[in-house]
């Protein structure tokens, strides 16, 4: 039986548009509404999933960042988590805050819990990075299966299937183990009203990065933050020889 | 990677604009299924065409079957015409001048917007003339002070509501519909909708319409005046006259400021009763946060899993609603709900729920209940139904309904759906084809029912072709004397949407 550890980020909602701020330094989240990571998602549902298959014991949840983490956190704990990490780093060094800082949060908390599978989103929508959980791995010095879309455990081994450029890679890890919950891993439930209530009476612990050791100072700055250049407006062409020269004349065919 | 990033955002962002794939039904010609006579209008002919090809210029007229075909056939796939010409002017005065000439040759036209009405208004029912508002399309004006926004009929509700959102505002009206109907349709059936409950209807909201009359006169009554009380208010004659008063051009409306907070819940119940219960308590808790209020029963639910395989996140139960609050402040909202949420559980008036206040997920609620029409739609053949009942007989229809149709063994679903906090219920039959059997065994048996607990047979759809015959069971002849006299005064040679709305 294992304990299972899994992030969560709170991310602006993607049914929202995004807008970059007047100054460049980043992008508007004040007033916007902000979700769970899909990615994180997937990963909350595969935890509650091992849990109730019993191969699990007890599923934790940790989110790193200001106070509206514990948002995010309720909401796997309403999801079937059973206790919240929030790891509090204020607004203003969030914004420097990179997977790096956040792998090596995973790492030691990981080792503190006592946990023996790690399962994080493989990336965040905003940042994009797709590093965190092999970078997490690497610090524990753990194995790793990253973009799984089907785990199972045997003895204490995960069978899992990874999604790789033009297919699918059966990979077998030993435990303890860091994944990463690729699209197809799961369909995360939704909370339900009774386990709305219930999460808000399961326990949230509130630690710092000094409290675990790890140091936050930036590594990067962020020098501009700009829109993607807009779309040019399409033109009708009258027929379709003066469409085809058009795409010849522009290469496309 | 960054692919699976949007796949993930493909599979969960639904595009309004739709029109099911699958339907088996090849709509019959409306003459022959409903047996109407054609009135005495004249015949399009080439000169016509070349009058018209002079008012909007050769590409904005539409003459090819194959181009008119999608016009001739409405959303429901209930009525087909055979209307040969097209119109797509651009200005009121194109309009003007295409009804003039009509009316002088006695061309009968047929009004069209989105195409999404369901009641057959839309569609001409034998060669009526269409004049489609597709490419009357510019927002004309926005003032953010009062909230007033004038627009060309053909903005595509959707559209707006883009609009609006950049400038901090939204349209007082949404429905499922929202990716294709176009504002001019909706004043037109006067279009209800999810968020009535709060906002009102559309005679309230619109402030000002600039119409053509059968005879190519502008009438402009464009006031952007919350208040105006000049004379007769001659705007109201055009909201809801589906297209046989008058041609709309031009609309002001009111637009409410966007809430900063929107919170969902999604409820299962296990009887009507507490259906009811929550009609109560959500008005009397939930008070001024209240935005929609809209009721599914387990059949009509079933049918957006079966048919479009979404998920139904809580578990089965006899009846569902789905409640949205929208408010000014978050924490103000959230509690109210949460504690009208955690009552409701712990009286055991709910079964099972979910909530969310995130973008994406109300989204996804939310297509459970918009959906419900085009799901249905996939099985084959809609008989749909637009009823306005008192809370207490709301849904005693539709289990008699379901009696009453028992021994037809072609029928498939009977079900009940609607914007319950306004009384409105959408009462569905669906089958695999038309079946005459099964619209006679219908009607008028829901109608006479509607009429004795004295509900209206037509809510928010309108009357167009289909129901002319229903409207004398809620309305007396007197009323509709007066209607026939109104329609003879506006349009003395009957062209504007022939065999519509009035009784034939
Ligand atoms: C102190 C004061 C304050 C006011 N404040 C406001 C205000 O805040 N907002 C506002 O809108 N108005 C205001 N008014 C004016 C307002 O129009 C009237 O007070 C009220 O609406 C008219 O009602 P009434 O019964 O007195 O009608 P009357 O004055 O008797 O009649 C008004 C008109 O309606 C007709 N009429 C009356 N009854 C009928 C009927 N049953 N059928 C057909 N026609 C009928 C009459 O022929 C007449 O043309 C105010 C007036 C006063 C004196
Ligand atoms: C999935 C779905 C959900 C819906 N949900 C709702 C709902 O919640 N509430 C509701 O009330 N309705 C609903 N409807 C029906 C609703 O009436 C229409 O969707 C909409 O209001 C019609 O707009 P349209 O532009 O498609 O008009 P059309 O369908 O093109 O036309 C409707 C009628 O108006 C006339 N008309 C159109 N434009 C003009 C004009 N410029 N001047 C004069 N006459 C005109 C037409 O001749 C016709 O009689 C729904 C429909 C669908 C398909």
């Amino acid at each position: 039986m294992a304990r299972v550890l899994v992030g969560v980020k709170r991310v602006i909602d993607y049914a929202v548009k995004i807008r970059v701020k007047p100054d460049k330094s980043g992008v508007v989240t004040e007033g916007v509404k902000h979700s769970m990571n899909p990615f994180d998602e997937i990963a909350v549902e595969e935890a509650v999933k091992m849990k109730e298959k019993k191969l699990a014991t007890e599923v934790v949840a940790v989110s790193c960042g200001p106070s509206q983490a514990q948002e995010t956190l309720r909401t796997a704990l309403a999801m079937g988590a059973d206790r919240a990490i929030h790891v509090e780093v204020p607004a203003g060094d969030y914004e420097t805050l990179q997977p790096i800082h956040i792998s090596k949060i995973l790492a030691k908390i990981a080792q503190d819990e006592k946990v023996d599978i790690v399962i994080l989103g493989k990336q965040a929508i905003d940042d994009d990075s797709n590093q965190t959980a092999q970078m997490t791995a690497g610090v524990l010095d753990w194995p790793q299966a990253t973009f799984a879309s089907k785990v199972e455990k045997k003895d204490s081994e995960l069978h899992v299937t990874r999604e790789i450029d033009g297919g699918l890679e059966n990979i077998k890890v030993k435990l303890p183990a860091v994944l990463s919950a690729d699209l197809r891993l799961n369909e995360p439930r939704y909370a339900t009203l009774p386990n709305i209530m219930k999460a808000k009476k399961k326990p949230l612990k509130k630690v710092t990065p000094k409290d675990l050791g790890v140091d936050i100072s930036p590594r990067i700055q962020v020098i501009s933050v700009e829109d993607p250049p807009v779309r040019q407006a399409g033109s009708i062409v009258p027929d379709v020889d003066t469409l085809v020269s058009k795409l010849k004349e522009k290469g496309h065919c | 990677m960054r692919r699976a990033t949007s796949n993930l955002c493909a599979n969960l962002w639904h595009s309004s604009s739709f029109r099911p794939a699958n339907y088996s039904s090849h709509a019959a010609l409306t003459k022959d299924r409903y047996k109407v006579q054609r009135g005495k209008y004249a015949s399009l002919t080439d000169k016509d065409v070349r009058v018209f090809e002079e008012i909007v210029g050769k590409t904005r007229i539409l003459t090819d079957d194959a181009d008119v075909e999608a016009y001739n056939v409405d959303w429901l796939r209930s009525v087909r015409g055979f209307s040969k010409c097209v119109l797509k002017p651009k200005t009121t005065e194109e309009v003007s001048a295409i009804l003039k000439y009509c009316n002088e040759r006695v061309l009968a036209v047929c009004p069209q917007g989105g195409n999404t009405g369901l009641a057959g208004g839309s569609n001409p029912v034998f060669d009526e003339v269409v004049i489609s508002t597709s490419l009357m399309n510019n927002i004309l004006e926005f003032d953010s002070l009062s909230g007033v926004l004038s627009c060309q009929a053909g903005c595509v509700l959707e559209q707006l509501e883009t609009f609006l959102l950049e400038q901090g505002h939204m349209m007082p009206l949404d429905l499922g519909a929202k990716g294709s109907c176009q504002i001019g349709g909706n004043v037109s059936t006067n279009a209800g909708g999810l968020r009535l409950v709060r906002y009102g209807s559309l005679h309230g909201n619109v402030l000002g319409i600039e119409a053509v009359l059968a005879n190519g006169e502008i009438v402009n009554c464009m006031s952007k005046m919350k208040k105006d009380n000049t004379g007769y208010h001659l705007k109201h004659l055009f909201i809801g006259s589906e297209g046989t008063l008058g041609f709309v051009t031009k609309v002001a409306i009111q637009c409410p400021v966007n809430p900063k907070s929107i919170n969902v819940a999604l409820l299962g119940l296990e009887s009507y009763d507490k259906v009811l219960e929550i009609l109560k308590t959500s008005r009397r808790d939930l008070g001024e946060i209240l935005s929609s209020c809209e009721m599914m029963d387990l059949d009509a639910l079933k049918v957006v899993e079966e048919n479009l395989k979404l998920r139904i996140p809580i578990k089965e139960c006899p009846f569902y609603i789905l409640i949205e609050t929208s408010g000014s402040n978050s924490n103000h909202d959230e509690e109210k709900l949460a504690l009208f949420l955690e009552n409701a559980l712990d009286k055991k008036v709910v079964l099972d729920g979910t909530q969310a206040s995130e973008p994406s997920r109300i989204k996804q609620i939310f297509e459970l209940r918009e959906r419900i029409a085009e799901a249905l739609l996939m099985d084959g053949f809609l008989y749909t139904y637009d009823f306005s009942l008192k809370p207490v007989d709301f849904y005693s229809i539709v289990p008699a309904l379901r009696e009453h149709l028992k021994n037809l063994p072609n029928v498939l679903r009977v079900n009940g759906f609607g914007h319950f906090g306004d009384g409105n219920l959408h009462l569905n039959v669906t089958s695999k084809e038309y079946s005459k059997e099964i619209l006679n065994t219908i009607e008028p048996f829901v109608y006479e029912w509607v009429s004795k607990v004295g509900g209206s047979v037509s809510a928010e759809h309108g009357i167009g072709f289909k129901k002319t015959g229903a409207v004398k069971f809620s309305k007396t002849p007197q009323a509709i004397k007066l209607m026939q006299q109104m329609k003879g005064v506006m349009d003395p040679n009957g062209i504007l949407n022939p065999y519509k709305v009035l009784p034939l």
